[in-house]
């Protein structure tokens, strides 16, 4: 089955108020094309679950989170998301925040289709007070012992960026980590992968070894190509993170003039213009 | 003080919390704590594992300045899953910074003022309360003063001993906070209540001024030592190998 689709595809299956899962870690290998493409919507009161980066700082900055479920929001070089840290100060969306491990603890709990899983992490911190609706769960065998029980965080929809997939959705990462976007897909209904090139599947062993085709197409429903989609966060082997373009971006969020004036020349265009535009200001940046 | 800087006697106090911890993850946030891990390998603790900050474990860590010459030489991948999957199995020691601690060893770095709208966002809860739960773990304070060590954290993000007692032994029987090192000194949990105690003042420090620069009550022994300094080769090390810039000096301005 051909999966291939455009990002505008990919948003017209979108609704408000759904429950939206981003891949990547961080600054690292985000969907950024997909997340930009939201942005340009009119999609509102969405649930937004991620190890975040620029995809929650920008999110949050449109306004489009009523709830984010996250272990961090960073940009890595950046320690702390600067609109992130802004949206929070105004106290404008819903903070169920965990510990790092919790939130993969609960994506393989959906992924697995049960409603839990146990976990030490959590215990005696002020995650299980920051999120009222969190369990604890007593060990039935002799030992007893309580945990927490991390409920399952069931995603409507994952969106992930490979480095390489083909148009049936098997995806490849190339980079140094997968992080946990085959989790997110399997924790989803509705699962979009982006990528920077689709190759033909004979052609995938050229690229990488067999261990690197970690996305199957079971866990995948449309494939979207977009080369420099994960810009401006790093996609290695095919390009680092713009150290540049992201000191532009986090600069914004204390200028609200600086951040009109990116908003107009990024953000307010298509993606082709986006990519345009990121290479002019290349040019001018160095 | 004469021979050594502020910053060096503390990399040397962060290298001893890692004394005798043998062939596990030694993972550090922040300059001192860099600097004071790698010392700790280079010197009475070789086994150490250590990354690069990615998704490799190296064979040498890369030094804290001046890399330019270095060679990394992986010896094993870690994702970020391994790492979990390591952290949970409890075999690494991280030293984190604390925006703020209790006397308990209760530790912030997610946010001042309520976590629905804070104040300050800082870190967020990151990995400190799997981490503290799960393996042992010490903390870094560049700027000892009554705004970092409080009566009362804003939030708790790393656990500390009265939380982690209150859970009962079985749950808390991973729980390790060895120990707290600060611009002025270090402090351990080594007291019948497991109440934060001085264990040693850096040359230079009294006792008083680390008392004034308390938000509690401190455990205080009738004899303080001073914090060990560094050997000439520690600062051998520092100097030639592991910190040629001298970063760390800039993380403790004395």
């Amino acid at each position: 089955m051909d999966k291939r689709m455009t990002a505008a595809d990919v948003v017209a299956e979108l609704r408000d108020g759904m429950t939206i899962g981003v891949g990547g870690w961080g600054s690292r290998r985000k969907p950024m094309a997909l997340v930009r493409e939201i942005l340009r919507s009119g999609l509102r009161d969405l649930t937004v679950v991620t190890y975040g980066g620029p995809d929650a700082g920008l999110l949050c900055k449109y306004g489009k989170v009523r709830r984010l479920v996250y272990g961090f929001v960073s940009l890595d070089s950046i320690p702390l998301e600067p609109h992130f840290r802004q949206a929070r100060q105004a106290g404008s969306f819903e903070a169920a925040e965990l510990d790092e491990g919790m939130l993969q603890w609960g994506l393989l709990a959906a992924a697995h289709r049960v409603p839990f899983l146990p976990t030490r992490a959590g215990l005696g911190s002020d995650v299980l007070s920051i999120n009222p609706e969190l369990r604890t769960v007593r060990s039935p065998y002799a030992d007893g012992e309580e945990l927490v029980a991390m409920p399952a965080l069931e995603l409507d929809v994952a969106l992930v960026h490979m480095n390489r997939a083909d148009a049936r959705g098997n995806g490849q990462f190339l980079g140094p980590d997968l992080y946990f976007d085959d989790v997110f897909c399997m924790a989803a209904r509705r699962r979009f992968m982006s990528c920077e090139k689709i190759v033909r599947t004979a052609d995938f062993q050229k690229e990488g070894s067999i261990h690197t085709l970690r996305i199957n197409r079971s866990m995948v429903d449309g494939v979207i190509e977009a080369p420099g989609g994960a810009h401006f966060t790093e996609c290695p082997p095919d390009y680092g993170r713009d150290e540049a373009f992201q000191r532009l971006y986090a600069a914004t969020a204390k200028d609200d003039d600086a951040w009109q004036a990116f908003k107009t020349r990024y953000l307010d265009v298509d993606e082709p213009e986006y990519q345009a535009a990121v290479r002019e200001a290349r040019q001018e940046l160095r | 003080m004469s021979g050594f800087t502020r910053a060096e006697v503390c990399a040397v106090a962060v290298a001893e919390a890692f004394r005798g911890d043998g062939e596990i993850l030694a993972s550090s946030f922040g300059t001192v704590p860099a600097l004071g891990a790698r010392l700790a390998k280079a010197t009475f603790e070789p086994d150490l594992l250590m990354t690069d900050g990615v998704a490799t474990l190296l064979e040498e860590p890369a030094p804290v300045s001046d890399g330019s010459g270095f060679q990394p030489v992986p010896e094993a991948w870690l994702p970020f899953r391994s790492v979990f999957d390591l952290l949970w199995n409890g075999r690494r020691h991280v030293v984190m910074v604390a925006s703020q601690i209790d006397r308990f060893g209760n530790q912030n770095f997610a946010c001042i003022g309520p976590h629905a709208k804070p104040r300050a966002q800082l870190l967020g809860m990151r990995g400190a309360p799997g981490n503290t739960i799960n393996h042992r773990t010490s903390y870094w304070v560049p700027n000892h003063s009554p705004r970092s060590f409080v009566a009362r954290v804003d939030c708790v993000s790393g656990v500390g001993y009265d939380r982690a007692a209150s859970l009962g032994s079985r749950s808390s029987r991973f729980h390790d906070v060895r120990c707290v090192v600060s611009n002025l000194g270090v402090f351990d949990f080594g007291t019948a209540d497991r109440a934060m105690r001085l264990r040693s003042v850096h040359p230079g420090v009294t006792v008083e001024e680390v008392v004034e620069q308390t938000g509690f009550e401190l455990a205080i022994p009738e004899e303080v030592p001073e914090s060990r300094a560094p050997s000439q080769e520690e600062l051998r090390l520092i100097r030639e190998v592991i910190d040629p810039q001298g970063l760390a000096n800039r993380e403790v301005p004395v």
